[in-house]
């Protein structure tokens, strides 16, 4: 019997290496396209402001990419140490794009980073902006690879199980990659990375202007970030949208549960703007709802009913008593290759074999599934409700927010009124948490919005963790946690350092 | 499409280039930062180290990380079961690199010599640690490592992490990390000049006799303990999974390839030609070609390495017969040929853009060039 606690924790140590990880990510991925910008400006037009700009911002570019490989690393290899079954699985599909990601991506950013620091002087001024480009775009171009594995977990495509191997197998590398929530899902992560960069550099800029220093750099470096962070945060939220509403296709689920939908409403649904989600009785203690504009949203159309979490669970039983014959089939088609019943019966019952394995939260062999088990894993299939509803609207909530501050920005700058609004730019620093809240509750929904699947509707999360001890867990988790929490101390106090010094560091004798 | 048993052998061959291109790249920069320590005398030498390979490591450690990304893409069983087995020894190479990008990134950023001396022990670690790692895993997998799978193909480790560190596997250690020294060695006499660089210079040569010395007595060790045979397995053009097979053990069989293919043998001779090119090269001043005759070491080692095991990957002890091969550990035939595709187009693009990255920065870092763009480098 697979220990509950390994699982767990294991799932722990997943979700703190990862945010870990995702602290520094999204700045990477819209501070590099602010580089590109402020230095094709420098190239074209050829004033020094310019080139400070691109090595000042580049300074904190370099402190923060940092600490975004170190935390990379760990992920490159975390299936495999952690999740062992599962890399087992699924790596014949999953391995794919993680592969291509360091060859094609991660090369060429990490290539172009060395030289973006240390080729200023050797190269020319086109060869450098070229440089800061195709940096920028291996960053990106690692987001869009490993956002196709992400969306294979979410949904599985192209690929079928081999009994003989006893795993899944790829069989259709276009339909993986060109998988419909993989190109939302980029889009999305990518423009909220370019939120994060832009009110990044609007933050810090706004808080030269409070304090009148340097001041035509935190003008100027105000205004990119400003046009920068609207169309940003429009992409995000428009792509967000249409990410919500292929999730809501492929998994009814995940819907249900952020929408705290127990129950199937008649089309169009409400939306609820604020529920007490009560898991017992599966209903909502308290709801404020708006009519029709939950439906609306989610399926784009009057009639479309969105099923709710009870209607799931209780079609959810079937499958699993039904995946539960997929398992006993595939034994016995194991063990005797030559059983034509078992085969047909494999067949007949392959699509819910997923559904099956889940009853091995409960019983080692899926023969002794009662009922009561079977009722037991298909109220598994839905994740709990409060952890969805709240990151989802969190996420929108500061999604608008953000979108709102920007446009604030745009107008502030193009009628050059800084000085007026002094209280505005306060809101810009202050508010600079915000994007790194949104992503990481974009995340939380994304990941434990699955549960309890690692490859939805294929491989449970409780057996698709490695054999080990709880013990060696335990010290792992503290180990990473450890580690990482003294590195980011000592990142965020590099960070602050160097922003509260300016641009003056690049100058000799200074910092 | 290529036939599956083709694809198998490729692929192997290609996870041995990855470990190979990771040796010979970031083995240098990881060279550099063991010698760091002892090498630079002062902050500016120190300095003058670390920026030889500065506008570099990033982009070499992505050979790490590739193979690792190759070993999952082409070779799944093996990523989950010797990862997961040698969870230790895998973190501790983890924590030991979390070093690197921040020791590089962040040393330069405070004058304070408390801050840089704690990063320089911290460079040394990440580049000290992973590579004696890497030798002493290998060491291991001669001995076999304790692991099976059930009938779901779920792997179970029972072994413990102080059991990886017995004598014969830590001699494997010794191996690679000299290897890698080597390189970073024989990198610096390149890179730098004056006093550096003739202490570099001596470095790698007292480095490059205790790498052949190791290597001869690592391949004297393994001539007398058992090796692993593969008596019978299922179709090797067909998909098959790692039980479907019977394994002996049989006292030297890590010799087998070598005896039915003496020609073999030239593989590892190639490490002392190497060997032999340092050591002259190294008067005579040609730094360049002493950098490549340590490279030539690295392919030879590795290679040899790999061609004792082959076709074995991962050999259990605990229940041979689950032992994983480049025939059954492997992906699908259609991921093996998908993979092969685009590590043929994209590695030769690698190759050209890490070339013109070094011919950009070429030249000696000195002394002078610290000083003056101090704020600007590590």
């Amino acid at each position: 019997m697979i220990d509950s606690t390994v699982v767990d924790l294991s799932r722990l140590q997943f979700a703190a290496t990862a945010m870990y990880h995702f602290i520094f990510v999204p700045l990477t991925l819209g501070l590099s396209w602010i580089l590109v910008v402020s230095e094709a400006v420098y190239v074209l037009t050829g004033k020094p402001i310019y080139k400070e700009m691109t090595q000042f911002w580049g300074k904190l570019f370099g402190i923060n990419f940092a600490l975004g490989v170190t935390t990379g690393i760990t992920l490159e290899f975390q299936f495999g140490t952690n999740w062992a079954y599962y890399s087992h699985y699924v790596g014949d599909i999953f391995g794919a794009p993680l592969a291509i990601e360091g060859l094609a991506a991660f090369f060429l950013e990490s290539t172009m980073f060395g030289l973006f620091f240390f080729g200023w002087k050797r190269l020319p001024k086109w060869g450098h902006l070229a440089v800061t480009a195709l940096m920028a775009l291996g960053t990106n171009l690692s987001a869009i690879l490993i956002l196709i594995a992400n969306a294979w977990m979410q949904n599985p495509v192209g690929s079928a199980f081999n009994p003989v191997t006893m795993r899944m197998e790829l069989t259709d590398f276009v339909a993986l990659v060109f998988n419909p929530i993989a190109q939302s899902k980029f889009v999305h992560t990518v423009s909220a990375g370019y939120v994060t960069g832009s009110l990044f550099v609007l933050a810090i800029s706004a808080w030269y202007l409070l304090k009148g220093r340097h001041v035509e750099f935190a003008r100027r470096s105000f205004r990119i970030a400003a046009v920068f962070g609207v169309v940003g945060s429009l992409l995000t939220i428009a792509v967000g949208d249409q990410s919500g509403y292929e999730i809501g296709k492929s998994q009814p689920s995940k819907l249900a549960a952020l929408d705290a939908a127990w129950e199937t409403e008649p089309a169009p649904a409400s939306f609820n703007l604020f529920v007490w989600p009560n898991e017992d009785r599966q209903a909502n203690d308290l709801a404020i709802s708006i009519p029709f504009a939950g439906g609306l949203m989610a399926t784009r159309s009057i009639s479309t009913e969105i099923t709710g979490i009870r209607e799931i669970r209780e079609q959810n039983k079937e499958r699993v008593a039904s995946g539960v014959q997929a398992v006993i089939a595939l034994e016995a088609m194991r063990k005797n290759p030559g059983d034509a019943a078992a085969r047909e019966k494999f067949r007949q019952h392959e699509a819910d074999m997923g559904y099956g394995l889940l009853v091995r939260r409960y019983v080692d062999d899926v023969r002794q599934a009662t009922p009561e088990i079977i009722a037991k894993a298909a109220r598994d299939s839905v994740p709990k409700v409060a952890p969805l509803f709240w990151s989802f609207r969190i996420m929108v909530g500061l999604g608008g927010l953000m979108f709102v501050l920007f446009l604030a920005a745009l107008w502030v700058s193009v009628s050059n009124s800084h000085s007026k609004y002094p209280l505005l730019l306060k809101a810009f620093l202050w508010s600079l948490p915000a994007p790194w809240i949104a992503s990481m509750c974009g995340w939380c929904l994304a990941e434990y919005g699955r549960q309890p699947w690692t490859v939805f509707g294929m491989l449970p999360t409780h057996i698709s963790a490695s054999s080990l001890s709880s013990a060696s867990l335990w010290g792992s988790i503290a180990g990473f946690v450890g580690f990482y929490t003294l590195l980011l101390i000592v990142e965020m106090y590099l960070m602050f350092k160097y922003a509260r010094l300016g641009p003056v560091v690049l100058q000799p004798n200074n910092a | 499409m290529l036939d599956y048993a083709t694809l198998k052998l490729i692929w192997w061959m290609l996870v041995g280039v990855l470990l190979i291109g990771f040796a010979i790249m970031d083995g240098h920069d990881m060279g550099v930062g063991t010698l760091l320590p002892f090498l630079g005398k002062d902050d500016t030498e120190r300095r003058v180290m670390i920026n030889t390979v500065a506008p570099h490591w990033d982009g070499n450690q992505v050979w790490f990380i590739t193979a690792g990304g190759a070993i999952f893409a082409a070779w799944p069983f093996v990523y989950a079961t010797a990862f997961s087995g040698l969870y230790w020894a895998m973190l501790l190479v983890l924590f030991a690199l979390f070093f690197r990008p921040v020791g590089f990134e962040y040393r330069s950023k405070m004058p304070d010599p408390a801050w840089r001396k704690a990063w320089d022990w911290g460079l040394f670690a990440g580049s000290a640690v992973p590579a004696l790692v890497f030798g002493v895993a290998f060491g291991n997998l001669y001995l076999g490592v304790p692991f099976r799978l059930d009938d779901t193909m779920r792997s179970f480790y029972s072994g413990s992490f102080w059991a990886l560190l017995n004598p014969f596997a830590l001699l494997f250690g010794v191996v690679s990390l000299s290897m890698l020294t080597l390189q970073g060695a024989t990198f610096l006499t390149h890179r730098t000049n004056g006093e550096l660089q003739a202490r570099a210079r001596k470095a790698a040569s007292i480095v490059a006799i205790v790498l052949l010395a190791a290597f001869s007595l690592g391949g004297v060790c393994v001539a007398f303990i058992d090796g692993y045979v593969i008596v019978s397995i299922g179709d090797v053009g067909a998909s098959i999974n790692p039980l479907m097979k019977e394994v002996n053990r049989v006292p030297g069989a890590w010799f087998t390839n070598y005896r039915e293919y003496p020609v073999l043998w030239l593989v590892p001779a190639l490490a002392y030609v190497g060997g032999v090119i340092v050591l002259r090269t190294l008067r005579t001043g040609k730094t360049l070609l002493a950098f490549v005759g340590s490279s030539l070491a690295c392919v030879s080692v590795i290679a040899t390495a790999g061609i004792a095991l082959f076709p074995f990957v991962l050999p259990s002890s605990e229940m041979p017969n689950a032992s994983l091969t480049a025939w059954d550990a492997t992906s699908s035939h259609f991921t093996l040929n998908v993979m092969l595709y685009v590590a043929l187009i994209f590695t030769p693009i690698v190759v050209a853009y890490t070339g013109w990255a070094y011919r950009v920065m070429a030249g000696k870092v000195t002394r002078d060039y610290i000083v003056e763009n101090d704020k600007a480098v590590y």
